[in-house]
């Protein structure tokens, strides 16, 4: 066989990325048609390679953190759908019980910890989810996510330095989809090869090509392997591509229309069935069914995100205290 | 003539006329020049100013606001935007360690005449860390100045006074949901000094203190108490430190009861603060304990009824001035 990986692994990772993708754009258009779902919203669509290679490279028990643009990476974890579209219309059925919104998605029985709304945060917090499981002897890695945009942040360095100093369990991600909000990632510094960024600190690094699951899963799995065997923190930079504005409410005057068909027609969905098709790993039928199948969870988590209840105003003050009778200033 | 123009272009002329009166004052910020703001505050200001004095900058808070300490200190008047106060969290140590002690620290020497400005508070479903109202956290800070306006007009005034005559920090708090908010605005420059409240309505019931967006609650709530007989008095603080206090007190002389309406967190707050003051200088004109509405003790989750149930509104406003009034119902 021509292929690096089995049959199974390219079905998986087809189901995952068109499961993330449908379930983005059927949220946006709640969204958008109907008003469902409100806040800041971002799609994660043309990045899904990205969360499909992470899965095969990790095991359940290794933990992601990340920032807002969280839907497909908790999906990939395997925070239920049904959560996850209920979560984002508010309702109490929510993987976050409606407190979180698009932005804030945890799953914390799937090791997924979250959606993060302050650029740049989750860098340092998934260091020290790594720092934990280095502290109790586990050999689990932890994934954190970033954007190019945040990686101008100063916690990356902090981070970066604390986690090579310590021989933190953490892969550090940066997901360079080349904007950060309108600004092209050319405008934020000198130096535009983020994983450059580790050779101050003498960490390894690696640049990755986002738009292909293979890769991805292979970039990643050296990296887990380091830090599985103990040799401590990897920078990869995975070069991707948003398709969508920053969030729903951008205009995207930043780009042109061509410059996002370009990296449409490097798709990386179309690119794996491509490479399905070419090796006849399955049949048409079979990607039919696996459609089907997607489209059927998808419909059915906003039949079941709509008939959701409200969380009960109570919930106001639940949460956040883990304390059930702390005293709250009520007047 | 007065001319109509929403709170986002009543703040874009208070900054482009105070950059055109002095070339020292710049504006530096995320997405504040090519994307013309990320709340189109600052829209075609880089066409007029040039990339030197409209900087866009990479997210980079902490550092972005160090180089505007240091440019204030350095003899320039800086304008940082903050893309929302929530960001500013990462810069608070170049804020409250250096820029609020620098003077003290000096002994006199080294003063740091900076604007930082950017929305502040809830926008609606935005979740927890998009959501937190900042004023009395940095009204709590010795060394520099809070201000949050309720509308464009006041909004300019106080801006291009900060900008021109401030010569300490001052923190500026803006709103995404009142930036499309229209105002009229006479032709001919002005300005507004900080530390003076505003009566925006007059009565002689009960004072209603509010500021920055709640005043559109303490205002509604007003309307509807006139609608029952009781005439409140709606006073908009417009700067929070200094604190005009003089101007709540001369108001309690008259109608002997407050009521506070806020967006901050309960502890230790705005309100707190007010009471605090007006117990302590007008004990003998109050009537009744004085009382408040704050958001919930709690981060705002994103549920659209828990957004609503958790911050003041009208119908909550107009039943505690009736508890205040000692109204039956
Ligand atoms: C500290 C902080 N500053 C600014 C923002 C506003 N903001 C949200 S996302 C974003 C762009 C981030 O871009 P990038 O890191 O490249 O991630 P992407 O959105 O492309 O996934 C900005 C400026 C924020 N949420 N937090
Ligand atoms: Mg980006």
């Amino acid at each position: 066989m021509a292929t690096k990986f089995s049959r199974e692994t390219y079905l998986y990772w087809y189901e995952l990325m068109q499961l993330i993708r449908q379930f983005e754009l059927m949220a946006e258009e709640k969204y958008k048609m109907e008003g469902k779902i409100r806040g800041f919203f971002h799609a994660y669509v043309g990045q899904e390679a990205i969360a499909a290679g992470a899965m095969t490279a990790t095991r359940p028990e290794d933990l992601f953190i990340t920032a807002y643009r969280d839907h497909g990476l908790a999906i990939a974890k395997g925070v239920s759908v049904n959560s996850c579209m209920a979560e984002l219309y508010g309702k109490a059925t929510g993987n976050a019980k409606g407190k979180g919104g698009s932005m804030h998605f945890f799953g914390k029985d799937c090791n997924f910890y979250g959606g993060h709304g302050i650029v740049g945060a989750q860098i340092g917090t998934g260091a020290g989810l790594a720092f934990a499981e280095q502290y109790r002897g586990t050999d689990n890695v932890v994934l954190a996510y970033f954007g190019d945009g945040a990686a101008r942040q100063g916690i990356l360095h902090e981070t970066f330095n604390l986690a090579m100093l310590w021989k933190l369990p953490v892969i550090f991600i940066c997901e360079n989809n080349n904007y950060a909000m309108g600004t092209s990632i050319e405008r934020t510094s000198n130096v535009i090869d983020i994983y450059k960024l580790a050779d101050a600190y003498e960490m390894p690094a690696d640049t990755i090509d986002g738009m292909s699951a293979e890769s991805v899963h292979e970039g990643i799995g050296r990296a887990v392997k380091r830090a599985r065997e103990k040799g401590g923190p990897t920078l990869l930079e995975i070069k991707t591509y948003r398709y969508k504005g920053h969030s729903i409410s951008d205009p995207q005057k930043y780009r042109t229309k061509d410059e996002v068909d370009e990296y449409k027609s490097k798709d990386p969905i179309h690119q794996l069935l491509k490479t399905m098709r070419d090796n006849n790993l399955a049949t048409d039928e079979e990607i039919k069914a696996i459609d089907q199948r997607v489209d059927a969870i998808v419909t059915e988590s906003v039949k079941f995100a709509e008939e959701s209840p409200w969380p009960d105003d109570s919930e106001v003050l639940k949460d956040v205290y883990v304390d059930q009778n702390y005293p709250f200033i009520t007047d | 003539m007065a001319r109509s123009i929403a709170f986002r272009e009543a703040l874009r002329e208070a900054l482009s006329e105070e950059m055109r009166r002095d070339d020292r004052v710049f504006l530096m910020g995320e997405e504040v020049a090519e994307y013309n703001g990320a709340y189109k505050v600052s829209q075609g200001m880089l066409a007029e100013f040039g990339p030197k004095r409209v900087i866009d900058t990479p997210i980079s808070e902490l550092g972005f606001t160090a180089v505007g300490v240091g440019a204030a200190q350095n003899g320039l008047r800086p304008v940082v935007e903050f893309m929302t106060w929530n960001f500013a969290v990462l810069a608070l140590d170049q804020i409250l360690n250096t820029a609020s002690k620098m003077l003290a620290m000096s002994g006199g020497q080294v003063s740091c005449p900076i604007v930082f400005r950017g929305p502040n508070g809830s926008a609606g479903q935005l979740g927890a860390q998009h959501s937190t109202a900042f004023e009395a956290l940095y009204a709590n800070i010795p060394g520099i100045k809070v201000v949050s306006p309720s509308n464009g007009y006041d909004a300019k005034g106080l801006l291009k006074q900060a900008i021109r005559y401030e010569e300490d920090p001052v923190m500026f708090m803006e709103s995404e949901v009142m930036y499309g908010d229209k105002c009229e605005v006479p032709e001919s420059e002005y300005y507004i000094e900080l530390g003076k409240a505003d009566v925006k309505r007059i009565g002689r019931d009960v004072t209603i203190v509010s500021f920055h967006k709640m005043m559109k609650v303490a205002l509604g709530a007003a309307a509807e108490l006139e609608k029952e007989g009781i005439s409140a008095e709606v006073i908009d603080l417009r700067t929070i430190r200094p604190l005009d206090w003089m101007t709540i007190l001369e108001s309690v002389k008259k109608t002997n009861r407050l009521v506070i309406v806020e967006e901050q967190w309960p502890f230790a707050s705005v309100s707190s603060e007010i009471t605090y003051r007006i117990q302590k200088e007008g004990f003998d004109y109050l009537d009744a304990p004085i009382r408040r509405i704050t958001a919930a003790d709690a981060p705002l989750h994103y549920a659209p009824n828990l957004v609503n149930a958790a911050l003041p509104d009208v119908p909550r406003t107009v039943k505690l001035v009736k508890e205040v009034m000692y109204a039956r119902k």
